[in-house]
């Protein structure tokens, strides 16, 4: 795409920083959220008509907000880096894949593999998420309002998976350090997962961390908190013999 | 990858709608798999009269005088309406076997899609733009429908890989993954004595579920077995004569969306199918959970 075009667009009618996608393809409002420069002006964004569009607002490093109108489909908001993104609808499958900072709030639900592989910043799913939420987590944090599914935090690192609803079956298998904390029952633990008791350090990150995902009426206390036995992935000389 | 879609109508006044609204669906979804596309449409029943899909590569001269060739050969009226590649023999329900024999007989190029009371099947190589415009399938009316534009993985870009697969009467199915224990459930499927057309999986995967039909499951039981017995990814969309049903693998990699209103049920690989529905904002819309069995019957 001409970089000229870019700019026409954004010069004529998206001086307020208003995207229609029924009008303008996406790649226009991708690559006018990359051309953003530090302290640039145009803090606020809006996307309409995403009708289940792909990869809406990936790669921003800007600290702008995005409200997306609707409902999107892969890869809404991957690899944020800094900006704010709603969803006002659904994601479709890796909404926030490798976020690095910033956050995600989807006001709907989130299919497969939300928040894979994030590094950072905050993803917050306030209906439910589906399969392998937080598969191979670096450092995010997600907080699911409802239930998450099956194989979620598979291989998680590190960060923090808040699940106010259930689990699905094999919640953190073969697990490192990142730490979940679910509210609901769990379907059933992954390999290596266990639960944990719940230190004062727990009940105060995961209080800081509902407040910061807007949510009231739900006390820290009333969750459980699992994490890795540490039998796996640390080498066990009684093992020796099988290498 | 692929794509698949299925539209189950609860709403008679959409009936004429039926292939519009299935193009549409099917077409949102074309990069999902360029390779072919096809269709399935289940008409309404006409109570005396049962249709066989046809398929022939040389068309002008495969149907040129087969509906007087045909009726002579079964001493019963036969029609044919041609649609490209593709024709629809009409007769009388009891002939069907004979006229599937005759035409083997008269034709041996042709190649049946498959026939039942109420279902037409069309596919073939291209677009599903090319497919649903060749075949015209915007015009049709109907009570449900699935299908299906591939991403080839398992078998050849050809008219016979190409999904639905039809193995039993009003039966088809589209498969959005692969499975991997195919050749073994075709080889016990052909000691019960089914036919296959193809080297394809997913032809495996309707042909387990006519059998399992025609041991006397009903469609929701048929496909729970496929939970256990095929092995592999998979998320099917199946259709029978007054049936819609959809099921996924334990796990689900394969991605799928539903929606359901007082008008209709529908099913999509992605959410990008169904945006052009009508009340699709007020539509309850979920993700089918894994290994669980949806359908939907008229």
């Amino acid at each position: 795409m001409p970089a000229i075009n870019v700019s026409k667009a954004l010069d004529q009618s998206h001086a307020s920083g208003v995207f229609d996608l029924a009008e303008i393809p996406l790649r226009e409002l991708n690559q006018a959220l990359h051309d953003l420069t530090p302290g640039s002006n145009q803090t606020a964004w809006e996307v309409l008509n995403p009708k289940g569009s792909h990869s809406v607002a990936v790669g921003v490093d800007q600290p702008v907000t995005i409200d997306v109108r609707g409902s999107v489909g892969y890869y809404c908001g991957g690899m944020n880096d800094g900006s704010a993104i709603t969803v006002h609808g659904s994601a479709g499958p890796g909404v926030g894949e490798n976020m690095m900072s910033g956050s995600i709030t989807v006001k709907g639900d989130a299919s497969q593999y939300a928040g894979a592989t994030g590094r950072g910043g905050l993803l917050v799913i306030e209906g439910n998420a589906s399969s392998r939420c937080g598969i191979s987590m670096k450092g995010i944090d997600i907080v699911v309002h409802g239930n998450i599914g099956h194989m979620s935090a598979f291989m998680a690192q590190s960060g923090n998976l808040v699940v106010l609803g259930d689990a699905g079956d094999a919640l953190g298998d073969s697990i490192y350090e990142a730490r979940l904390f679910v509210r609901g029952k769990v379907g059933s633990l992954g390999a290596d997962c266990i639960a944990k008791e719940m230190r004062p350090e727990h009940l105060a990150l995961l209080q800081d961390l509902l407040d910061r995902a807007g949510v009231t009426g739900v006390k820290a206390a009333e969750f459980t908190r699992y994490g890795s036995a540490r039998t796996l992935y640390n080498f066990n000389i009684d093992n020796a013999d099988a290498y | 990858m692929c794509g698949i879609v299925g539209l189950f109508l609860k709403d008679k006044a959409l009936e004429p709608q039926l292939g519009s609204m299935l193009s549409q669906m099917l077409i949102s979804l074309s990069d999902r798999g360029p390779d072919s596309a096809g269709i399935a449409i289940y008409g309404a029943p006409s109570g005396n009269e049962a249709k066989i899909t046809m398929q022939s590569a040389k068309p002008e001269q495969d149907f040129s005088n087969l509906d007087a060739e045909l009726a002579k050969a079964i001493g019963a009226p036969v029609s044919i309406a041609v649609k490209s590649t593709h024709a629809v023999v009409r007769t009388a329900p009891a002939k069907v076997d004979e006229v599937r024999e005759a035409i083997q007989a008269l034709r041996p190029d042709i190649r049946i899609m498959g026939a039942g009371e109420v279902v037409e099947i069309y596919k073939e190589v291209g677009l599903p733009e090319t497919v649903v415009d060749r075949f015209d399938v915007r015009s049709m009316t109907g009570t449900h429908g699935i299908g299906h534009t591939r991403m080839a993985t398992e078998s050849a870009v050809t008219t016979m890989g190409a999904h639905p697969f039809s193995t039993g009467a009003d039966q088809c199915l589209v498969h959005n993954g692969s499975l991997s224990n195919h050749n073994n459930v075709r080889r016990e499927l052909i000691r019960e004595g089914m036919k296959f057309e193809t080297e394809n999986d997913t032809e495996v995967a309707a042909a387990y579920l006519s059998s399992q039909m025609a041991h006397g499951k009903n469609l929701g039981e048929a496909l729970e077995g496929t939970l256990s017995d095929l092995d592999g990814f998979f998320t099917f969309v199946v259709g029978t004569k007054n049936g819609f049903g959809v099921v996924r693998d334990p796990i689900a990699c394969k991605p799928a969306v539903m929606a359901e209103t007082d008008q209709y049920v529908a099913f999509g690989s992605e959410y990008r199918a169904l945006t052009k529905l009508p009340g699709i904002d007020n539509a309850r819309v979920w993700e089918p959970e894994p290994a669980t069995v949806y359908f939907w019957e008229h």
